[in-house]
């Protein structure tokens, strides 16, 4: 039994497992927009636009916490904007946009982050650590975790109109453009806080896996954002307990937590679950058929 | 209330090509009226411009009842611009029809939930009401969106090819709908492609073919020469009043 308590005995333990409480809801919450909206493979894009900020970052002001958090943003909403700027001005389609800009910044990224005069490893970025979290670094994941609820619970009415059908919701007066950009404003702000959790490569998995395991277990839209939270907050504390028994990076671990909620969701879901609609009884219809036959 | 709809000179255009030329139509209430025309005749882009969702290159649309005050647009997607996966149930949905009205935080009244009870029995969703919205047929899911605009208290309802791939019952049903929107002093007007079912449904058609051909009631102005000008290859009279 020892071992399984040993983890709530270290202080930096503690703090960890409340900056994954934090992130783990506004990834979650976050999450559920961003998997109605379908804009999973636009944030990926984001999350890997964060580096060349980063290094930027990390080159001019060192390893301040609001120095990277700030580089990371905005060259994160460079991407987006110049993305969108493209699409609109050329045949070229939103995704072949931001897809070509966020793989030439990361390009930059991994070309310049040697030019830091602190010593920055790669992996750092790439994989984050949570044990390793600092004072800044959790109060900016708490701001950011308030803006973000707050926000989107504020807006959820014209959020929500927006998301299902941005045509119709134009038509009632909704401004669809202001509130997707504050979407990806906000997705951006999230990852940017998960950094120091599970790092760029990982942090798409801590926004999307809880919401889309809740879109395959209910028909209702509050209950993904806030089941969402719930699971992202709870997934991402077992994960970083998982990693201290199995002493594994924490990033990882958090992700394959989710990630078996997720599949078990996908097989087993009580409505949409692969398994458990095949192994549904034979509609009535069916049964008169094979008496046909 | 009495309102109307008064298009005056209306140009619309896709790439600056324009799809609408110079059309002038006034509608007024308690009608559904056909908006008929070839493909690419400028339907869509009518509906689109009607409910303020494409830019206007000249002229102007009014809404509104006679004292000039403004009345709400309902526009209706065509079913495949829906993504029927949304987690929400049918009273979700038309529930939508109300966030207008409510703003961001006004508290759903008793008032707001007879209004959301009164458009799913006119449309004949009650009994589905807790259904996700995948789990209806095409036609129920087509009057599950006219609910939402019924519970939004609009008094024009713009429909794109509503009736595509309904079968006869669930056309019947769309029908009766219509109907009763238009007894209630609705203006109803929807794009449809099935010529020999026109008089059946509408009571007025709008005939365009890029530009006007003929608006009126279907009884005076559906006629074979009328539909024969609006199907014709050759699209411009040329007589443009700039």
């Amino acid at each position: 039994m020892n071992w399984l308590l040993e983890p709530f005995q270290y202080e930096f333990m503690q703090r960890a497992l409340v900056a994954c409480a934090v992130i783990g809801f506004t990834n979650g919450f976050l999450g559920a927009f961003v998997v109605l909206r379908r804009l999973a493979l636009m944030a990926d894009a984001l999350s890997h636009s964060l580096l060349p900020g980063l290094a930027i970052a990390a080159i001019v002001v060192g390893l301040n916490p609001v120095g990277l958090l700030l580089g990371g943003l905005l060259a994160a909403i460079f991407v987006a904007l110049g993305g969108h700027l493209i699409a609109r001005s050329s045949r070229i389609k939103d995704e072949t946009a931001i897809a070509s800009l966020y793989i030439i910044a990361l390009a930059i990224g991994i070309g310049i982050i040697k030019y830091a005069h602190v010593k920055v490893s790669l992996d750092h970025f790439l994989f984050g650590n949570i044990l390793g979290i600092g004072d800044t670094d959790l109060w900016i994941s708490y701001g950011v975790g308030v803006l973000v609820l707050l926000t989107l619970t504020l807006l959820h009415r014209p959020i929500l109109l927006a998301i299902f059908e941005p045509s119709v919701a134009q038509t009632q007066g909704v401004k669809v453009g202001l509130l997707l950009g504050l979407l990806v404003l906000l997705i951006v702000l999230t990852m940017v806080t998960s950094l120091q959790a599970i790092g760029v490569l990982l942090s798409l998995g801590l926004m999307i896996l809880p919401a889309a395991t809740i879109y395959l277990i209910s028909d209702s839209y509050p209950a993904m954002s806030w089941g969402g939270g719930c699971l992202g907050a709870a997934g991402a504390m077992v994960g970083l307990l998982v990693s201290f028994w199995a002493d594994i990076p924490s990033g990882p671990a958090i992700v394959l937590v989710l990630g078996v909620v997720f599949l078990s969701a996908y097989l087993f879901s009580p409505k949409y679950g692969v398994v458990t609609t095949r192994l549904r009884k034979r509609h009535l219809h069916d049964e008169s058929l094979q008496r046909w036959k | 209330m009495n309102h109307h709809l008064v298009i005056e000179d209306l140009t619309v255009s896709y790439n600056r090509i324009p799809a609408v030329h110079h059309l002038n139509v006034t509608l007024g209430c308690g009608s559904a009226v056909g908006l008929i025309g070839p493909n690419g005749a400028g339907k869509t882009t009518l509906l689109k411009a009607i409910a303020g969702l494409m830019p206007i290159e000249t002229g102007r649309i009014l809404t509104g009842d006679h004292a000039g005050e403004n009345s709400a647009v309902a526009y209706v997607p065509q079913r495949e611009a829906v993504d029927w996966d949304f987690p929400i149930t049918v009273r979700a949905l038309v529930e939508m029809g109300r966030y207008p009205d409510l703003g961001l935080w006004g508290r759903f009244t008793a008032q707001d939930d007879a209004i959301v009870e009164d458009a799913l029995r006119v449309s004949e969703l009650a009994e589905f009401a807790g259904r996700q919205i995948k789990a209806l047929s095409g036609g129920q899911q087509q009057r599950a969106f006219l609910a939402r605009a019924w519970a939004q208290k609009a008094h024009i309802y713009l429909l794109d090819e509503p009736f595509t791939g309904l079968d006869r019952n669930a056309q019947e049903a769309l029908v009766k709908a219509l109907n009763h929107l238009r007894a209630a002093g609705k203006l109803v007007i929807a794009s449809h492609h099935d010529l020999k079912s026109v008089p059946d449904i509408f009571d007025q058609v709008l005939l365009i073919n890029g530009e006007l051909v003929a608006c009126g009631d279907t009884a005076e102005i559906f006629t074979e020469a009328n539909i024969a000008r609006t199907f014709a290859t050759q699209i411009f009279s040329g007589s443009h009043q700039h």
